[in-house]
């Protein structure tokens, strides 16, 4: 098998604001995170050859295409659950890598919050075939995960949540120096730790927020780059695994690890030549949809060792200043989960941090990068890792 | 002859009592919990009564009750599915009357007689409801009675009963509560009139004397009542079965046949026991113990069943509950009739399937193994039956679980003999959960929308760990 590294150059993005855009419709967030990114690409829209969108809500392509009046070109609507934004730029990559195209878009947008409802929202239906219990959410999914971590590594629900705040804490920090984040505000460990439960052992703050947002990207033949900018950036390696409901028709999985990211990482690391990821990535954004997420996933891609999640989250290894930095812009505690754009919006901080120009949260020459998605749930899910380099 | 092989019951975890906000009632009665109705609870005493009995050998189901959740489709058919029967057998929802419990039994037993079918399981079930004062008294509850020749705990010796044309207690179709006429009415002609009626002529037919009788089991539609019929029968009170009035309540069609479990658990070898039920006139049965009452195995029955209780904290949460089974509400619809016929041995049965290459057991059923992937070669496994531990959950604060249910507690379970599913949890205290706890599977509703009733199992705290409770 071939590897996609250093084929493909990303050479210009864009990011709205993600939070609630009462007066922004996803139309309205697609034509201004795309312009930002042509613009930033020094191209115009009617140079896109081809583009692919992620969304989860709106059914078609053709909503993108009427947006950016993209006329006649092929676009295609990916969806993979909250990989779908990565899933965009990740076959905007093979597109081009065939060949056939040279300058192509990838864009991610969700309208969440023209539902009517704060989260994302329970499932209560008897659903087809009357078995789906009462009050089914994304957070109980992910609960399951914390109660079995919590005993597998025999930590007391004190010490427990007091680590699970720490990162909440941290990834609010990051988000209060981003003036795109929903949320910019810090928020204390003991106000983490006393939140309202939403399905326990998870309270309020440590789930991640329902916002809008769009992000985009412009993609180019790495050969071409340079026409376009000097500081470009290199896809270095993509992964995508999806689970077959493993963790839940096999008693023998540990429901303490998400299997998912692990392949993922390990197709990206095998095609960016990845031998030591702790010590060669300078940053990483992750899905932290819920703070356990995070934990497990550092542990997962290979950020620290097994159980040893919770020293490292003590010891700061994570934050803006750590050794490796993890959710550098806020992530998704700090700038909300829509869905469809929310691997764009990670890509966006990586894109930025390679530049040089990600302002206050700007880390020192970093060189590589890495971005995180999980969709659906511990023990069947969809691990979605890509990583970002600098230029030789 | 026909006779009872086996026998089972089921009466719900929760009570009304002292300690009950609201309750005025002396002693306590059994009360459904909110995902339970008549057919859930047929379903708990029949898998009772089967005990270790192989279920493929079973006829038939009788399916008893005045509180079927359909006015039109079988109950007895999902009462079969659950409990795992074969589909080359009879069914039939026996309702409208509080004798529909003994009405099943004579018909099982006829049905035996008559070569039909050579076991029946009969099961009786309510969960009534009444205006006022009647519904203090009115208790939840089922039995299960399985029927046939061979080695029977009980032979049948005689039989009779009495039709009378009466509205003493009736509840019009649709209508939620049971009502009555006025209480002189009711019983002076109707139950202290009837009983010792058909009690006379079935002793005349039969030419039997009361003083051969070890145990009379008698409905009665309260304890005052239930006194003044054995006063009237000149029964003395070691011949009379405790009703058990001040810890279950009168279950209705169940009643009776409730009470003959109970007499059962401490019946001897030789012992003659008089059956009476009532309602629209009365039916009489003389049962026999045989020797092979010793032979059979414990059930969960009556006593641990009423051992095992907790006490509702108020009368509201319990009217909230019934309330909440008759709401059908139009956010919990959505079921397909179609895909539940197609999952039907997976939701009903809780059969999943066994890799017959490599072993593994998996549900819900798959097509490719999970673990060797080999295509289609899978045997049907059942995990209705299993024990598992819990290898992990959450509680759930969703605004849409009923507040009653709130936290709802979500688990992972692993089985004991391999398996592993996902299941809401049923009968627990939900601060009390733990991983590795051991849990029992349960058949429950799942609430009801567009007028389906939507039906699965659920976990639950082993029965065990509830006579641990009472015992501290």
């Amino acid at each position: 098998m071939d590897s996609i590294k250093d084929k493909i150059a990303i050479v210009g993005m864009g990011c709205t604001k993600f939070g609630e855009n009462w007066d922004k419709s996803a139309e309205d967030m697609m034509v201004d995170a795309a312009s930002e990114a042509c613009e930033d690409a020094g191209i115009e829209l009617k140079d896109i050859q081809a583009a692919w969108f992620g969304t989860t809500r709106l059914g078609t392509a053709e909503p993108c295409a009427t947006a950016l009046k993209l006329d006649y070109i092929p676009v295609t609507r990916v969806e993979n659950l909250c990989a779908t934004a990565t899933e965009a730029l990740r076959n905007a990559c093979f597109g081009i890598a065939s060949g056939v195209y040279n300058v192509v878009l990838a864009i991610g947008v969700e309208k969440l919050k023209d539902q009517g409802m704060g989260g994302l929202g329970t499932v209560s239906g008897a659903g087809g075939n009357g078995t789906l219990e009462w009050g089914m959410s994304a957070a109980m999914f992910f609960a399951r995960m914390a109660t079995r971590y919590m005993n597998h590594y025999r930590l007391s629900y004190e010490e427990f949540k007091q680590i699970l705040a720490k990162i909440s804490v941290k990834n609010h920090h990051n988000g209060s120096l981003n003036p795109r984040a929903h949320f910019q505000r810090e928020i204390t460990e003991e106000q983490a730790i006393n939140a309202p439960m939403v399905s326990w052992p998870l309270g309020l703050y440590d789930a991640c927020g329902v916002s809008d947002g769009s992000a985009a990207a412009i993609l180019c033949r790495a050969d071409m780059a340079k026409n376009f900018r000097d500081d470009y950036v290199l896809v270095k390696g993509l992964g995508l695994a999806v689970g077959a409901r493993q963790g839940y028709l096999q008693p023998d999985y540990d429901m303490v690890h998400m299997e998912e990211s692990v392949r993922a990482a390990k197709q990206a690391y095998d095609m960016a030549g990845i031998k030591d990821p702790f010590k060669e990535i300078d940053l990483a954004e992750v899905h932290d949809c819920f703070t356990i997420t995070e934990l497990v996933i550092t542990e997962d891609l290979g950020f620290c060792p097994r159980g040893k999640g919770p020293e490292y989250v003590k010891n700061g290894t994570f934050k803006l200043d750590g050794e490796l930095a993890v959710n550098p812009d806020g992530g998704l505690k700090s700038f909300g989960h829509p869905i469809g754009a929310s691997g764009l919006r990670m890509i966006y901080e990586i894109y930025k941090q390679m530049q040089g120009k990600a302002g206050p949260r700007q880390r020192k020459n970093p060189s590589l990068g890495l971005t995180h998605n999980f969709g659906l749930n511990p023990g069947s899910g969809i691990g979605s890792v890509a990583i970002l380099g600098q230029r030789d | 002859m026909a006779g009872i092989l086996s026998y089972g019951a089921y009466i719900p975890l929760r009570r009304l009592g002292p300690g009950t906000q609201g309750w005025n009632a002396t002693g306590e009665k059994s009360v459904a919990n909110w995902d339970e109705d008549s057919l859930t609870m047929a379903v708990a005493a029949a898998i009772d009564c089967l005990g270790d009995i192989d279920r493929k050998t079973v006829d038939g189901l009788y399916f008893a009750t005045t509180t079927p959740p359909y006015g039109e489709k079988l109950a007895a058919t999902t009462a079969a599915w659950a409990t795992d029967l074969r589909t080359d057998i009879v069914t039939a929802d026996i309702t409208d009357s509080l004798r529909a419990g003994t009405a099943a039994l004579r018909m099982a037993a006829d049905t035996v007689a008559a070569g039909t079918a050579k076991r029946l399981l009969v099961t009786t079930s309510d969960l009534r409801t009444g205006s006022g004062n009647m519904n203090n008294n009115l208790g939840d509850g089922a039995a299960a009675l399985l029927i046939g020749d061979g080695d029977v705990i009980a032979t049948i010796e005689a039989g009779y009963s009495l039709n009378n044309e009466l509205l003493d207690v009736w509840r019009s179709s649709g209508a939620g509560n049971v009502r009555s006429w006025e209480d002189r009415f009711v019983f002076e002609q109707g139950y202290l009139k009837v009983v010792p009626q058909a009690v006379k002529s079935f002793l005349e037919k039969t030419g039997i004397s009361l003083n051969v009788v070890n145990k009379a089991i008698l409905y009665g539609p309260d304890l005052r009542r239930h006194r003044q019929m054995a006063g009237i029968l000149e029964l003395k009170p070691e011949q009379v079965q405790d009703p058990l009035f001040d810890k279950l309540g009168n279950t209705g069609n169940a009643f009776s046949l409730m009470m003959l479990a109970a007499a059962l658990e401490d019946a001897r070898p030789g012992d003659n026991i008089l059956l009476v039920s009532y309602g629209d006139g009365a039916d009489i049965l003389l049962l026999k113990v045989t020797d092979k009452i010793k032979d059979m195995k414990e059930r969960w029955g009556i006593k641990r069943s009423l051992a095992a209780k907790t006490i509702l904290p108020s009368i509201g949460e319990y009217n909230a509950y019934r309330e909440f089974a008759n709401s059908d509400p139009e956010g919990f619809g959505g079921s397909s009739a179609s895909v539940i016929a197609r999952e039907r041995d997976a939701i009903y049965s809780l059969h999943g399937v066994k890799c017959l290459t490599c072993g593994t057991v998996q549900y819900p059923p798959q097509r490719i193994c999970t673990n060797c992937h080999t295509k289609d070669n899978f045997e049907p496994y059942s995990f209705a039956d299993k024990k598992g531990r819990v290898f992990t959950y959450t509680l759930k604060y969703g605004g849409d679980i009923p507040p009653f249910a709130r936290p709802g507690v979500d688990t992972m379970v692993d089985f004991k003999g391999g398996g592993r599913a996902l299941f809401g949890m049923t009968d627990m205290i939900a601060d009390e959960v733990k991983v590795g706890m051991d849990v029992e599977m349960s058949f429950r509703t799942l609430g009801s929308g567009g007028g389906i009733h939507n039906y699965f199992w659920r976990c639950m705290p082993s029965r065990e760990s509830w006579l641990a409770k009472e015992a501290k």
